[in-house]
C-alpha cells in the first residue's frame, strides 16, 4: 500500500470529561486513497473527523500528518486546523455568504501573490464544472453547485488530506449519485488522501477503498467494502448493511440444523447456542413444484413490495417443530409470485452467517435499507 | 467542569477550543471587571462610617424616597400592562382599520425621553398652555378651571413613564403572542372558548412570562429615570442620590443610597431574568401557520381602535406636536450656532460610545463563540448586565474609584516629579464614555450575539481550514457577513447615549454641553419653548431605531430577530 500520509493512533475524546465518545480508535488513510467511517449517528465518526481537522484539541493518542505529529495526547501538543493544510467539506457546504463563488474558492490562497489567486481558483472550479459560475453568489446556486464549489474551495490549496463530513446528505436523492460519481473522480484525480464521514453503508461502499465500521465510539470493522460486506465480523457489521433475516439454532458436531439445511458452524463447540444471519438477497425464492437441485422449505407469499431493481418479498414459513417464520427474500429474477402464493426456499449455507448467543433481536421491517437517521 | 464526576477510564482533563489557553477569556474578564467596577465602588462604601447626614437622612426624607421609588415601581408596573397588554393582543389577533399602522406606530413613544414628555404635558396642561386657554375662551370661565388635574406629582410622573415605557410590554407581548401556536389558540376555539375567553385562558396564561419580563424592564428602567421625577419634584431614590451629593456634597451618603437602590434594582432584575426563563414552557409546538384572527365589529372595533390610537396619541404624537409647535414658533431660540455645538457634542459622545460599544460587544461575543467555557460566558454575561445600573447610580460608581485614581496619581506625581498633573479621567470624555459603555454594552451585545448566533460554526471552520486564524476569520468572514447588525447594534447605543441624562449630567467634561443636558437645564428654568429645539432633536434621531425595529418586527415570525432582542436587553 501507499505510504500513509494521515495517521491516527490509539485516538480517544471526551466532550463532557466523563463519557469517552471515541476510544482507542486508530486508522490510516494512504495517497490517493478514499476511506470511509461508517456509523449510526452519534458513534464518534464526525469526532473523529474534528479532531483529524485540529477543530477539537486532542486528549488522547497521536495524530500525524504527512509523517508529522500534529497532535500529541501525552504532550499536549495541537497544531491548530490553520496550520494543518487540511480540507474540509461540510454538510451545510458553509459556503461564504458575502463572497463571490471565485473569492470564495481564492480565499484558502492568501499566500499565493494576487495574479496566481485568481489563476488557480479558476482552475480548481473548473476541476468541478463550475467555472461558469466564477462571480455568482453563493445564494444564487443550487444545493449541488454548492457542493462542487465547496469541493473546489477545499481543493484549492491543494491539501494532501481531505476530509468530508456527510458531503451529500445535504442534497436530495437522485441528485446525489450525480454528485457523488463526480466527487469520487475528483477527489482521487487530485491524489489526496481522503476521509469521508457517512452513515449511509450504500454511500460509504461506492466511495471507499476501505471502510472504518464505528459503533459506540470503537472501530467494530475495517477492509474494503466487498469483503466487510461479505464476511461482516459481528452482528452488528451484518445488520448495518442490509436489514438480514435470523435464526435461532444449537451446534452439533461443527453444523446447525435449521429448516432452510444445516449451516457450517465450525468455530462452536457442540451444544452452543447461536444465531444464524443471512441477507434477503441470499434466500432464493423459487415456484414450489419447479425443479430444485436443493431441498426447498415451503412457504407463503405475506407481502411484494416492487423497488424498481428488485423485489421485496416477505414469506411465511412453517419450521418442523411447528414455530412460525416470518422472512424477507430479495429477488431480481423473473419469478414474481403474487401474496398468497406457495413458494420454496433455499439458502446457500455459504453465504450465511454464525454469531454467539442472541442478544437483543432488531425488528427489520421490510424497507429498503436505512433512509437518513 | 473536569472533576465533576469521577470518571472509571481516568479521561485526561479536558481541553476546548484550540490549543493554548486563552487571551481571550483573560479579556473577556477585565472587560467584565470594568463594567463591574461601579458597583462594587458604590458597594465598598456602604461599610464605611455613616456620616450626620445618612443619620439626618435616615431621620427625615430616607422612607420618602423609598415609598416614592415603590409607590412608582407598582404604578408604573402596572400601567404598561394595562397599556401595553391589549394593543399588541388585539394588532397580532385581531383584524380592524390600522392594525398594520398600529402595529409599527405603537413603538413611536421609544423614542420619546421621558423627561422630554413630562416637560411638553406641563407646557400643555399649565394655565398658560393651550388646553386651559381653550377651554376658558370656550367656556368663559377666566377664572380658571380647577377640575384641571394637576400632573406635577407622583402618579403624574408614574403616567408619562407609562406612555414611554409601555412599549417595552408591548413589544414582548406582541412577539410571544406570535410565538404561540395557532393550533393551541384553535384547540382552545374547539373546545369551546369564545375568542375573549381563549386570550384570558390561553394566550394570557402562556405570554405570562413575556409579560412579567417587559413590565420588569419598564420597572427598572422607571428606577433609573431622573429628569421626570427630578422636573416634578417627586423624591425617588434617584433624585435623592443626586441631591445628597450635589446638594450636600456628601459622597458618603450618596453611595450608600445608591447601594440601596441597587438592591432594589437587583431584585426587579432578578425577578426579570426567572421570567425569561420559565419562557420556554410556552413552546409548546414548533409548527407555525399564519395565526387566526378575530374580525372586530361594532364598539369592539371603535374600542380596538381607541386602544391602540390612546397610547400613541398620548406617548407620541401630542408631546411631538407640542415641541413641533414650540420649536417652529420660537426659531430663534435654536436657530444659531449654540444649537451646532450642541448637536455636535452630542453625536461625538453617542458616537464614540456606539463604535467602542459595538467593537468591545464583538470582542466578547467572538471570544465566547472561540471559548465557550463557563469561565468565559460568566464573563461575558456580567459585563452585559450594566443596563440594570440607574444613571445616577452609575455616575457616583464612576466618579469614586476615577477621582481615588486621578488624587493617587496626583500625589505621586506631586511627590515624585514635583508638579500636578490635574485630573486625568474625572470630568473628562473617558469617564462618561466609560459610563456609557457599562449601561448601553448590554443592548449592543445582544444584537451582536443573535447576529453572530446565526452564523453557522462551519463557516468559522472552513475559514480556519484553509489557514485562517481566528483574527483573520472574524474580520475577513463573520464582520462582513453581519455588517447589518453591527449598524443595528451602533445605532441603538447612539440613540441611548442621546437620551441619557443623569449620567452625562454629572460625568460630562465642563461645559460639554449635550442635547439632553441643555433640554434638562433650559426645562428647569421653565423656559420650556426654549428646550423644544434640542428635546426635538433628540427625538428625531430617537425614531430611526424604532424604523429599524419595526420593520424587523414586520419580517420575523415567530418573532426573535436580532434587533428585536437588542433593543430590549
Amino acid at each position: 500500500m501507499s505510504e500513509i500520509i494521515l495517521g491516527l493512533e490509539g485516538v480517544g475524546h471526551s466532550y463532557d470529561g466523563v463519557v469517552e465518545v471515541v476510544s482507542g480508535f486508530s486508522l490510516g488513510v494512504g495517497a490517493g486513497e478514499i476511506v470511509c467511517l461508517l456509523g449510526p449517528s452519534g458513534c464518534g465518526k464526525s469526532t473523529v473527523l474534528r479532531l483529524a481537522a485540529g477543530l477539537e484539541t486532542l486528549q488522547r493518542g497521536r495524530i500525524q500528518l504527512r509523517g508529522e505529529t500534529v497532535a500529541d495526547g501525552e504532550s499536549g501538543v495541537s497544531q491548530p486546523p490553520e496550520r494543518r493544510n487540511v480540507g474540509l467539506v461540510f454538510q451545510d457546504f458553509a459556503l461564504f455568504p458575502h463572497l463571490t463563488v471565485a473569492r470564495n474558492v481564492a480565499f484558502g490562497l492568501a499566500d499565493l501573490p494576487e495574479h496566481q489567486r485568481g489563476q488557480r481558483a479558476l482552475e480548481a472550479l473548473a476541476q468541478v464544472g463550475m467555472a461558469g459560475y466564477a462571480g455568482s453568489y453563493p445564494h444564487a446556486l443550487s444545493g449541488g453547485q454548492q457542493q462542487r464549489v465547496a469541493l473546489a474551495r477545499a481543493l484549492a490549496p491543494r491539501p494532501s488530506v481531505m476530509l468530508l463530513d456527510e458531503p451529500f446528505s445535504g442534497l436530495d436523492a437522485r441528485l446525489r449519485e450525480q454528485i457523488r460519481d463526480d466527487t469520487l473522480r475528483v477527489l482521487k484525480r487530485s491524489g489526496a488522501a481522503t476521509l469521508l464521514v457517512t452513515h449511509d453503508p450504500e454511500e460509504a461502499m461506492f466511495m471507499a477503498d476501505r471502510i472504518y465500521l464505528m459503533q459506540a465510539g470503537k472501530l467494530i470493522q475495517s477492509g474494503p467494502p466487498a469483503e466487510v460486506y461479505a464476511r461482516p465480523n459481528s452482528e452488528f457489521a451484518a445488520k448495518f448493511f442490509s436489514n438480514i433475516n435470523e435464526l435461532e439454532g444449537i451446534v452439533q458436531n461443527g453444523w446447525v440444523a435449521t429448516p432452510l439445511g444445516p449451516i457450517p458452524a465450525a468455530q462452536w463447540p457442540s451444544g452452543s447456542s447461536v444465531k444464524v444471519i443471512f441477507r434477503p438477497e441470499c434466500l432464493d425464492c423459487v415456484p414450489i413444484n419447479g425443479a430444485s437441485g436443493r431441498a426447498v422449505l415451503p412457504a407463503t407469499v405475506t407481502e411484494v413490495r416492487f423497488i424498481g431493481v428488485a423485489r421485496l418479498i416477505r414469506v411465511l414459513a412453517t419450521a418442523e417443530n411447528g414455530a412460525a417464520l416470518d422472512l424477507q427474500v430479495r429477488t431480481s429474477g423473473a419469478f414474481a409470485p403474487e401474496v398468497g402464493a406457495k413458494v420454496g426456499l433455499s439458502l446457500d449455507p455459504a453465504r450465511a452467517f454464525v454469531f454467539g448467543p442472541a442478544q437483543n433481536a432488531m425488528q427489520t421491517p421490510l424497507a429498503e435499507p436505512r433512509s437518513n437517521a | 467542569m473536569a472533576d465533576a464526576v469521577p470518571s472509571p477510564l481516568q479521561v485526561p482533563k479536558l481541553r476546548r477550543g484550540f490549543a493554548r489557553p486563552s487571551g481571550w477569556t483573560v479579556a473577556a474578564w477585565i472587560i467584565a471587571a470594568c463594567v463591574a467596577t461601579p458597583v462594587v465602588a458604590v458597594f465598598s462604601h456602604v461599610f464605611l462610617p455613616k456620616g450626620d447626614i445618612w443619620a439626618h437622612l435616615y431621620e427625615t426624607v430616607l422612607g420618602a424616597y423609598v415609598t416614592n421609588s415603590m409607590l412608582m415601581m407598582v404604578l408604573v408596573g402596572i400601567g404598561v400592562l394595562i397599556v401595553g397588554v391589549p394593543a399588541a393582543w388585539m394588532v397580532t389577533l385581531c383584524v380592524f382599520p390600522g392594525r398594520k399602522f398600529f402595529e409599527w406606530a405603537l413603538l413611536l413613544p421609544m423614542a420619546m425621553p421621558a423627561y422630554v414628555v413630562a416637560y411638553t404635558y406641563v407646557g400643555l396642561l399649565d394655565y398658560a398652555g393651550p388646553v386651559q386657554t381653550g377651554l376658558r375662551d370656550i367656556l368663559g370661565m377666566p377664572d380658571g378651571l380647577h377640575w384641571i388635574p394637576e400632573i406635577r406629582n407622583l402618579p403624574g410622573a408614574a403616567l408619562m413613564l407609562v406612555l414611554v415605557l409601555y412599549p417595552y410590554v408591548y413589544l414582548l407581548a406582541r412577539a410571544a403572542f406570535l410565538e404561540q401556536s395557532a393550533c393551541v389558540l384553535e384547540v382552545s376555539r374547539t373546545l369551546g372558548c369564545s375568542p375573549t375567553k381563549g386570550f384570558f385562558r390561553v394566550a394570557l396564561p402562556l405570554a405570562r412570562p413575556a409579560l412579567a419580563a417587559g413590565a420588569a424592564l419598564a420597572v427598572m428602567e422607571s428606577l433609573n429615570d431622573f429628569g421626570t421625577v427630578q422636573y416634578f419634584g417627586v423624591d425617588t431614590m434617584a433624585t435623592g442620590i443626586y441631591r445628597v451629593w450635589r446638594g450636600m456634597g456628601d459622597a458618603e451618603a450618596a453611595s450608600q443610597l445608591a447601594a440601596l437602590l441597587l438592591v432594589f434594582v437587583f431584585v426587579v432584575f432578578g425577578f426579570e431574568r426567572w421570567s425569561r426563563g420559565r419562557q420556554s414552557f410556552a413552546h409548546t409546538s414548533s409548527r407555525y401557520r399564519p395565526l387566526p384572527r378575530y374580525h372586530l365589529r361594532g364598539w369592539l372595533k371603535v374600542g380596538a381602535i381607541a386602544g391602540c390610537a390612546l397610547p400613541l396619541l398620548l406617548g407620541f404624537v401630542a408631546p411631538a406636536a407640542v415641541l413641533l409647535g414650540w420649536a417652529l414658533n420660537n426659531p430663534e431660540y435654536w436657530w444659531r450656532a449654540s444649537f451646532l455645538f450642541l448637536i455636535r457634542n452630542s453625536f461625538i459622545m453617542a458616537g464614540l460610545a456606539a463604535v467602542l460599544g459595538v467593537a468591545v460587544a464583538v470582542f466578547l461575543a467572538y471570544a465566547l463563540r472561540l471559548h465557550a467555557t463557563p469561565a468565559t460566558s460568566l464573563a461575558v454575561r456580567i459585563a452585559g448586565m450594566g443596563y440594570a445600573i440607574p444613571g445616577t447610580v452609575l455616575a457616583i460608581g464612576v466618579l469614586l474609584p476615577f477621582a481615588a485614581f486621578d488624587h493617587a496619581i496626583d500625589r505621586w506625581a506631586k511627590a515624585t516629579l514635583g508638579m500636578s498633573p490635574g485630573l486625568i479621567l474625572s470630568g473628562t470624555l473617558v469617564a462618561v464614555t466609560f459610563a456609557y459603555l457599562v449601561r448601553f454594552l448590554t443592548g449592543s451585545l445582544n444584537a451582536v450575539e443573535a447576529s453572530l448566533g446565526k452564523i453557522t460554526r462551519s463557516m468559522d471552520h472552513a475559514a480556519r481550514s484553509l489557514g485562517r486564524g481566528p483574527g483573520s476569520t472574524l474580520w475577513n468572514v463573520h464582520l462582513p457577513i453581519m455588517r447589518g447588525s453591527l449598524l443595528t447594534a451602533g445605532i441603538l447605543v447612539f440613540v441611548d447615549v442621546l437620551k441619557e441624562l443623569p449620567a452625562t449630567l454629572v460625568l460630562r467634561p465642563f461645559n460639554f454641553d449635550t442635547l439632553a443636558v441643555a433640554t434638562y437645564n433650559l426645562a428647569s428654568d421653565e423656559r420650556l419653548a426654549e428646550a423644544a429645539g434640542p428635546a426635538l432633536a433628540i427625538v428625531v434621531v430617537g425614531v430611526l431605531p424604532v424604523i429599524m425595529l419595526s420593520r424587523a418586527i414586520g419580517r420575523s415570525r415567530p418573532g426573535t430577530g436580532g434587533a428585536v432582542e437588542g433593543a430590549v436587553p
